[in-house]
């Protein structure tokens, strides 16, 4: 599967080759000849009409995104908006009510199990609580994919898994068991496995969730660095704005079960809407409101004369 | 409100009887996959096996000591203690051997089958297995209902072994019973199909059942610590219940 950097730079090719006298992109690929494959869309994952409902609360009503190829997206909305459960109806883990859950083409929702799990041999998922085996060495969990996948010689599994844990600083750490691991080195180790295979698409579910501020930072950068070098497509969940501003190239802010609002972090930064302002500005009160829905506050309290007044 | 709760709770039973079948399904299809696995399983069977004997021989030992000392008083009040030899190894062959193996590999082997498959559950590493494309069936699940399969029946030939052995040191070595009597005629009386095989039979069915039953409370488990506690629970019970009543069933049928 062709990454977004890699697709666009085959496309030039393909262009310029096709017709070198063109005068912009897409004109040259109209005219690309039948044996060049097709330019890659845009968006590597398509969400349209995505309803779901949970124990008797809409979660999505009718949610539409796009995430783009190449480039970190975060999904963001106060709690219990449905961020984690859109990770999860990305990854097949949960089907919708109804719409559509593209992933490069493939409607995930419709997948056969083992053409799903085909599609997961693409995807990297980083978990909030990192969920390392707790049997198995730094070592053998991110060399886990590779051994039950491939059938590679030991010497390569090695090489490639010593060259992931350097990616994110921990090589020296690979003979310890996740036990003997802080909460930001465990993220480490699971970013190590879930990249260890390449994937095209890398979900982040809360990567900067109690982690100190170096932790926070080594993860901002390895995020940011992956996503460059690998050439890979990121989606992340996350609360923490300042984190998500040095990281993210756009943000989906979720509320209501739709989105509420789309833009680079410093659009949402600037944007009046109520939502933007209530969870930019990170005000106690608004849109989303302070109070769980409740009966008569006086009632409640035994006073039901004043309830009737 | 106890009328109420009586049909729910049947209702309750029935719908995880119910899973329960669907579960050992699932199992079975992902049986092929599982022989992947081969060192994982071997593993479990280590785990599940070799880590109980401990138990299971202490136990044997001290069940056979105790039929022992009873048959030789019963026996002797008619005049046939001649026969202990052969009244224990039946009792152990047919049916105790079995139950009883079962039931020490409920709560040794079963219970920690199901608190780490829980475990799992609750530390999401059972959904980091299905989003790494592995399925937690044939790499988790599967090897662990095998280890229990293999296992067991093992298990119950080394719990009679010794079970023999006990009442063997009570009878002849302490009360004074005649060696060759007590040999001569267990090995006259007991048939190795009718008495040891199908002893054998009950164990592999034991076996699978408890098997069963610990993993699938293990990984239906609520992902909390209560949760798993709770699992573990429901599988002594169960699998005592089901070993219990599936042990009338097939002595019904293989007698």
């Amino acid at each position: 599967m062709p990454s977004g950097r890699r697709g666009g730079a085959s496309a030039k090719v393909a262009a310029l080759r096709a017709a070198p006298s063109g005068r912009n992109g897409t004109q040259r690929v109209a005219q690309a000849p039948p044996s060049i494959p097709a330019v890659p869309s845009g968006n590597l994952v398509e969400v349209r009409g995505l309803a779901t409902v949970l124990g008797g609360k809409t979660i999505f009503d009718g949610l539409d995104l796009d995430i783009a190829r190449g480039k970190v997206t975060a999904i963001m909305g106060p709690s219990g908006c449905g961020k984690t459960t859109l990770l999860r109806h990305i990854t097949g883990q949960r089907l919708p009510d109804a719409g559509s859950i593209r992933i490069d083409g493939a409607d995930v929702p419709r997948l056969p199990r083992q053409a799903l799990f085909e599609l997961r041999e693409k995807i990297g998922f980083l978990f909030q609580n990192s969920a390392l085996l707790t049997d198995f060495t730094v070592f053998e969990n991110v060399a886990f994919p590779l051994r039950q996948h491939l059938d590679l010689p030991e010497e390569l599994v090695r090489n490639i898994v010593l060259t992931k844990l350097q990616a994110v600083g921990l090589r020296g750490a690979a003979g310890l068991t996740p036990a003997e691991l802080s909460g930001g080195m465990a993220r480490r180790v699971a970013l190590a496995r879930a990249i260890v295979r390449d994937p095209m698409l890398i979900l982040y579910d809360e990567p900067f969730v109690g982690l100190d501020p170096i932790a926070l930072n080594q993860i901002v950068k390895l995020i940011r660095t992956l996503n460059d070098t690998l050439g890979v497509t990121s989606i992340l969940v996350a609360h923490e704005f300042s984190a998500v501003t040095r990281v993210a190239d756009q943000v989906f802010l979720l509320a209501g079960g739709k989105v509420a609002a789309a833009g680079t972090p410093a659009e949402l930064a600037r944007g009046d809407s109520p939502w933007t302002r209530q969870f930019f500005g990170g005000e106690a009160d608004g849109p989303v409101p302070f109070q769980y829905p409740a009966g008569d506050y006086a009632a409640d309290l035994g006073f039901p004369a004043a309830g009737r007044a | 409100m106890s009328r109420a709760r009586g049909p729910s709770m049947a209702g309750d039973a029935l719908a995880q009887v119910g899973a329960c079948g669907l579960f050992l399904l699932q199992i079975l299809a992902a049986l092929p996959a599982s022989l992947r696995h081969v060192r994982e399983t071997v593993r479990q069977v280590w785990f599940a096996g070799a880590m109980s004997l401990v138990i299971i021989m202490t136990c044997g030992l001290f069940v056979g000591m105790v039929l022992g000392l009873q048959l030789y008083y019963v026996l002797s009040i008619f005049g046939g203690t001649a026969a202990l030899g052969t009244v224990v190894s039946l009792s152990l062959y047919r049916e105790l051997g079995p139950v009883v193996t079962a039931l020490l590999f409920a709560g040794r082997a079963g219970t920690s089958m199901t608190a780490e498959i829980g475990l799992m559950r609750a530390t999401d590493q059972i959904e980091a297995m299905e989003m790494m494309a592995v399925d937690p069936l044939a790499y988790v699940v599967a090897p662990r209902f095998l280890a229990g399969v293999i296992a067991m029946p093992l298990l119950a030939c080394i719990f009679n072994a010794l079970g023999i052995f006990g009442a063997h040191l009570v009878g002849v070595a302490w009360l004074g019973l005649d060696n060759g009597t007590f040999w001569s005629n267990m090995t006259s009386s007991v048939d190795v199909w009718k008495d040891v095989v199908n002893g054998v039979w009950k164990s592999l069915a034991f076996g699978a059942v408890v098997s069963l039953i610990a993993v699938f409370q293990g990984y239906t488990t609520a992902p909390t610590s209560e949760g798993v506690a709770y699992a573990t629970t429901r599988t002594v019970v169960a699998s005592s219940i089901v070993v219990l009543a599936l042990d009338f069933v097939m002595t019904a049928f293989l007698m």
